[in-house]
Parts: C-alpha cells; sequence; structure tokens
C-alpha cells in the first residue's frame, strides 16, 4: 500500500502529509496536524465549527488566532475564485460535465421510460436472439464506459495541471494571508 | 439444498471469518486511534485498493443473487434493474467524487456544513445518512438471514435468527476494533473473491454453450416458457401502469441514490487527493460494468440450464439461481464439483453480506459520532472520545441491526434497499449537489433540502402497498394505503429539490460569498484539502 501510494506523491501535498501521519506511528494527528499550514485555514470555518466533539486537531492554535487572519485566509479564496485562471478551470469543468451529465440522464431514463412503456418497440428483433431492448441496454454499459474514459481523460489533460497550480497558489497565497501563524 | 453441500460451505464460511478477523486484529495492532485513522484509514489506500473496495462495499448479495436471480425468472426485466446501479456511478464520477474529496473530511455533512450555519445543518445531514444507513442495513441482515439458512438447508428461525446474530457481531467486531482500514481490506478482499467466482461460473456457464451467445439466450428464452417475451421488457414490469410508473420510480432512485449513499461516500476519503477519488471511481465502474455484465450472462445460463421452474422450487424471489447453477456446472447434485461450486458460490455470497455490512456500519457510526454526536453533546472537545463515540455507535447500531434484522425476519424487505436509494436520492442528493454548485444555498434552504426529501420519502412509504393495504404487505390486515408505488423516488426526489430552493428564496439568510468561494475554489482545486 505504501509503495503503490507514492505514485500520486507528485499530485500534491496530501500525500506526504498523510506519510508522515502514518509513518509516525503513535502520535496522534494533534500533534502533526499544526506543522500542516492547511489545518489553519480550515481551523479558521472549514468543517470544524464548533471545536467540540469534533476530532479538531488544531484547535489550540486556531483558537489562540485572532480573527483578522481568519478574515484574510477567507478573502484569498474570494481573490482565487475571481482569478481568471480558476474561472478558466471551472468554466472547463462545467462545460465538460453539464452536457455530460445531461446527456447520460436524458439516455438512461427515455431507456427506461422506453423500456416500460413501449415494450413492443423493444421486442422488435434485430439480428439472431438479440432485439433492440438487448442492443439498448448493452448499449448502456457500453456508454458508461465511454462517458467514464472520456471523463478521466478530459480531466487529466484539461483540468489537473491547471488545478494543481492553482492549489499551490491558493496556499501560498492562504500562508501569506495567516502571517506565519504556525 | 441438500445436506452433502453444507460441510464445505460451512468451511469455506468458517475460512472466511477466520482471514477477515486476523486481517482486524493485524490491523489493529497498532491503531493510535485519530479520527483520521478510523473513519478514513487514515487515506493511504491506492486508487486501485481504493476501487476493488468500492466495488466491495456496492456489490451486496441482492446485486450477485438477486439480479441474476431475476432474470433467470423474468428475463430482460433483472437486466434493466441492473442497468441503473452502473450508470449511477457515472453521476458519483461526475459530480461527486472529486468534489466531496476535495472539500469534505469524513462524512456529507462536511461538505455542507462547511458553507453554512453548521449545527442545524449537520443534524439534519447526519439524520438523514443514518437513516439511509440503517434501511441499508436491516435489508442487508434479513437477506444474510434468509439466504445462509437458504444455502445451508436449514430453513428453520432459529438458524435465521443465529445467523443475523452472528453477521451483526462480527460487523461490529471489524468496524470498532479495526476501523476503515479493516473494513476496507475485507471490501478488497471480498471483492476478488466476488469476481473471481463470477469469472469462473461465467467461463463455464460460456464454455457449456460453445461461447455462442445467442444460443443460451434462445435456449433460456425456449426453457422459461415465455419463447421470446423473455429477451424483451415487460415479464415482471410491465403489468399496469402502476407497476410501470414504479419502476421508472425505482430507476431514478438508483442512478441519484448512489450519489447520496453515506458508504460509498466515505470511501472517497480514504485515498489521498481528488485525482486518486477520480481514479478509483474510474477501477469501480469498470470492475462494477464487468459484474453486471458477468450477472446477465448467469442469470440467462440460470434460466437456460436450470429452468425458471427449478429456480422458483427453490425459492420463490429467484435467490438461488446462482447457486443452483453452480451445482448444475459442477457436474450436478452429488458431484465432487458441484458440491465445491455450489460451496464456493455460498461462501462468496456470505462474504458479500459480511463486507457490505461492515461498510454501511463505519459510515453510520462516523454520521452519529462525527455529526450527531458533535452536534448534539458540544461540551466534550477531547479528540480522542470521539472515535471512542464512534466505535460506542458502531456498537449501537449492530444492536440495532441485529434487533431490527430479527423482528423483520420473515417479512419481504426487499424493497428496503430500493427505499433506502430512494432516500439518499431525495435527501442527501438535492443539499449536497446545491451546497457544491448554487452560489446563493442557504442554511435553511439546506435544512429543508434534507428534511424536505427524507419526510415524504418515509411518509410515502408507510401509506404504500408496501406497508398496508394488500395481502403482501407488512400489515396486511389494516388498509392505510393512499400512495399506489412502492418507491418513492419519482415524488420525493423532486420534493427535496424543490424544498431546498424553496427554503433558500424565502430564507432572511444573505448567502456568505467568502464560503462559497472557499467551497468553489477547494472543490475545483483541492486546495487545503484534508
Amino acid at each position: 500500500m505504501q509503495s503503490s501510494n507514492g505514485r500520486h506523491r507528485g499530485v500534491g501535498d496530501g500525500p506526504e502529509r498523510s506519510a508522515g501521519n502514518q509513518e509516525d506511528d503513535g502520535a496522534s494527528s494533534r500533534d502533526v496536524a499544526p506543522e500542516d499550514p492547511w489545518y489553519d485555514t480550515s481551523a479558521s470555518g472549514w468543517g470544524e465549527l464548533d471545536g467540540a466533539g469534533m476530532p479538531a486537531p488544531a484547535v489550540p492554535p486556531a483558537r489562540a488566532e485572532p480573527g483578522a487572519a481568519a478574515a484574510r485566509a477567507r478573502d484569498v479564496y474570494v481573490e482565487v475564485q475571481r482569478s481568471e485562471a480558476f474561472q478558466e478551470v471551472r468554466g472547463r469543468y462545467r462545460r465538460f460535465v453539464v452536457p455530460g451529465v445531461t446527456a447520460f440522464l436524458v439516455w438512461y431514463v427515455a431507456y427506461v421510460v422506453a423500456a416500460t412503456t413501449a415494450p413492443g418497440l423493444m421486442a422488435r428483433p434485430v439480428v439472431g436472439a438479440v432485439n433492440v431492448a438487448m442492443l439498448a441496454g448493452l448499449g448502456q454499459f457500453l456508454t458508461t464506459f465511454l462517458f467514464t474514459w472520456a471523463y478521466a481523460r478530459h480531466a487529466r489533460l484539461r483540468r489537473d495541471r491547471a488545478a494543481l497550480e492553482l492549489r499551490w497558489d491558493t496556499q501560498e497565497l492562504a500562508r501569506g494571508a495567516q502571517g506565519g501563524a504556525s | 439444498m441438500t445436506g452433502d453441500h453444507q460441510t464445505p460451505a460451512l468451511l469455506l464460511f468458517s475460512g472466511f471469518v477466520a482471514v477477515t478477523l486476523a486481517i482486524t486484529t493485524w490491523v489493529s495492532r497498532r491503531r493510535h486511534g485519530s479520527a483520521e485513522e478510523f473513519y478514513a484509514g487514515g487515506r493511504l489506500f491506492s486508487p486501485m485498493e481504493n476501487g476493488f473496495a468500492i466495488a466491495g462495499d456496492y456489490m451486496s448479495a441482492a446485486s450477485f443473487l438477486g439480479i441474476s436471480g431475476l432474470i433467470a425468472l423474468y428475463g430482460y426485466d433483472g437486466l434493466l434493474y441492473g442497468v441503473g446501479f452502473l450508470v449511477a456511478w457515472l453521476v458519483v464520477l461526475f459530480l461527486v467524487a472529486e468534489l466531496v474529496r476535495n472539500c469534505g473530511r469524513f462524512t456529507l455533512a462536511d461538505v455542507v456544513a462547511a458553507r453554512m450555519s453548521e449545527r442545524p445543518v449537520r443534524i439534519a445531514a447526519g439524520t438523514s445518512s443514518v437513516t439511509v444507513s440503517v434501511l441499508y442495513l436491516v435489508a442487508q441482515m434479513v437477506g444474510a438471514g434468509s439466504l445462509v439458512a437458504l444455502l445451508l438447508g436449514r430453513t428453520s428461525g432459529a438458524a435465521q435468527a443465529w445467523t443475523v446474530i452472528g453477521v451483526g457481531a462480527l460487523m461490529v467486531i471489524y468496524v470498532s476494533l479495526g476501523g476503515m482500514r479493516a473494513t476496507t481490506w475485507i471490501q478488497i478482499v471480498k471483492a476478488v473473491l466476488l469476481l473471481s467466482g463470477t469469472v469462473v461460473l461465467t467461463v463455464l456457464v460460456l464454455l457449456r454453450f460453445h461461447g455462442d451467445v445467442d444460443r443460451l439466450l434462445l435456449t433460456a428464452a425456449e426453457r422459461s416458457g415465455h419463447g421470446r417475451a423473455f429477451l424483451a421488457p415487460g415479464l415482471k414490469y410491465g403489468g399496469d401502469w402502476n407497476a410501470r410508473l414504479d419502476f421508472i420510480s425505482l430507476g431514478l432512485a438508483l442512478v441519484l441514490g448512489t450519489a447520496g449513499l453515506p458508504h460509498i461516500l466515505a470511501r472517497f476519503y480514504t485515498v489521498p487527493t481528488a485525482r486518486a477519488a477520480r481514479r478509483s471511481a474510474v477501477w469501480s465502474i469498470g470492475l462494477i460494468g464487468s459484474f453486471y455484465l458477468m450477472t446477465i450472462v448467469l442469470g440467462f445460463g440460470a434460466a437456460a440450464v436450470v429452468g425458471p421452474g427449478a429456480v422458483r422450487g427453490s425459492n420463490a424471489a429467484g435467490n438461488t439461481a446462482v447457486p443452483l447453477l453452480a451445482l448444475d456446472l459442477g457436474g450436478g447434485a452429488g458431484s465432487t464439483g458441484g458440491t465445491v461450486l455450489f460451496a464456493v458460490v455460498a461462501a462468496v455470497a456470505f462474504a458479500t453480506i459480511l463486507a457490505v455490512v461492515a461498510g454501511i456500519t463505519l459510515a453510520s457510526s462516523a454520521s452519529v459520532a462525527h455529526d450527531l454526536y458533535a452536534s448534539l453533546r458540544r461540551r466534550r472537545g477531547k479528540h480522542r472520545s470521539e472515535v471512542a463515540v464512534a466505535r460506542c455507535a458502531a456498537v449501537g447500531i449492530g444492536v440495532v441491526a441485529i434487533g431490527l434484522g430479527l423482528l423483520a425476519r420473515d417479512l419481504n424487505v426487499a424493497f428496503l434497499v430500493g427505499l433506502a436509494f430512494a432516500v439518499a436520492a431525495s435527501a442527501n442528493l438535492p443539499v449536497l449537489l446545491y451546497s457544491l454548485f448554487w452560489r446563493g444555498f442557504t442554511t435553511r434552504g439546506a435544512v429543508w433540502a434534507v428534511y424536505g426529501g427524507l419526510l415524504p420519502a418515509i411518509g410515502l412509504v408507510l401509506l404504500s402497498p408496501v406497508v398496508s393495504g394488500s395481502p403482501e404487505s407488512l400489515f396486511p390486515g389494516v388498509d392505510f394505503q393512499y400512495f399506489p408505488l412502492e418507491n418513492p423516488g419519482i415524488v420525493s426526489i423532486p420534493l427535496g429539490f424543490l424544498a431546498g430552493w424553496l427554503g433558500t428564496v424565502t430564507s432572511d439568510e444573505v448567502p456568505d460569498e467568502a464560503k462559497y468561494a472557499e467551497t468553489e475554489v477547494r472543490s475545483l482545486t483541492g486546495a487545503g484539502a484534508v
């Protein structure tokens, strides 16, 4: 498991931190988390809002931190959201996903509705034992595989690199906004 | 099922239980009790491992035995049912997997609560997640009881009851001691076993017909007694308009519900990055798709080799079609090959149930501890305590599931799986999608979206023919049936979306632009993801 994980290290800082957490056996994540700059962002309002009963590894530093740094960290996300690079990534995602989802949902609903309301049409033989219904059913399998392939390819070629750069930029900005609080 | 198949089947059962317990012990030997470790297995699984685990989490005994049984009895309509389970994964892949991995930590509520006033949202999302899990869990437990009793030829009530108790005890042990890491490995082992078993049987079926699928289909159609109608839709879901509408409703629930199942969402937190989450979804689609394709061959194979008459004679719902097929392919009852194959199929079905219930128990214990307990009891802020609560919650959920499983033992609970998907699609999916994609979504909208899907879904089922008003319903003696469909999805899913929209437009709360920016940036880039 450890070795196979190595493949993803280049993707972001997640694996390294998790790996550190893993190898650092016996240390609870309370000890590990404060070294992680992103935990402070989350402590400023993301994910652990009451700090009670939650795992909240970074609660002590977060509580000690004045609200101003948190507010600056919030501005970072607005700034990134308005940046052209992010708009481009979001546009690429949406331009692929919206037509994609519409297409396969329409195709699936049409298939189910046709199978339940027009069995006569679906029973029309095509070749040998194969009829329209059989082709449509296997077509659903085929299109599911094709959509999966297309999505993975689109994400890999059109989004991954830009998203990774944005991730680093955002985290750099957030680090600056936090003002070395960690 | 006669007595001579039982010994090898029991041996294999015990073998699987021993292996899984060994995994649990091995994994928990150096646990350090962090939430990351318990809920997400340290987030260190590779996409391939997670893909297998997702497949192991998703392919229930209902798919393995149920769908192939449906095909054996009703032909094409069984296939129609199976398609929804696969297409649903496109919704997960396109809209949910990466974004949820980037935004959340352990549960669905994490994603929603990040933008909203936390407490009400967490309570709502936690409640619906637990509801979905318990419905699904009870269906699996009851299924396990009747299935094992059936496979072992012990149809007595005591054997069923002990199976339910045994399965419940095992899942509690896996989850409370081993957490996500043990659960994941059990699911991987199960997925490998299930897929290998299916591949072997499929190859044997195809060999029997010399690779001629056409002949397989024609033989199945001929033996079914329905002729060509067996290969076309309509035998099961083609009754009156209620039955047809009911199937459309079920189809919608299947396709939209998978993306809202808590135990499926939880699996995406076990990989380090969104990219790994995407790749695990791609793996799982490949595995699940091939599995359902093989299930179709097995179903038609059972119809052609065993014949629907014999299948129906063994179990009216068709659940024994694949075991009977295995017996026949191995050389028939009494032969060594038949006995071994039968035992393998029985053990695989048992492994399937155990892996699925463990995944659901873990996800619901996370909802209880991470969402409900953390919101309702605010004083204890200690880090360790949440995992301790989650372990206790797993025991509690196990007890509840055993209790309900015993109570519902003799009832026909097949509708519960469809209902769990319908609740997931009506209560969990709208709130999740609105949170991720709608700038103006507010706290009230989120709470309304959850309850606006959950309450109609449950309410409509209570008023439906599965509860009262017909001879097959849970309470045949009374009649308060006002809603004609068994599956509420076609009404409750739009209601969930509508309620979320209505709650948002009627609330005074000004949506927090900065929080939405944070959600959007994080979901698409992975910045700040844990």
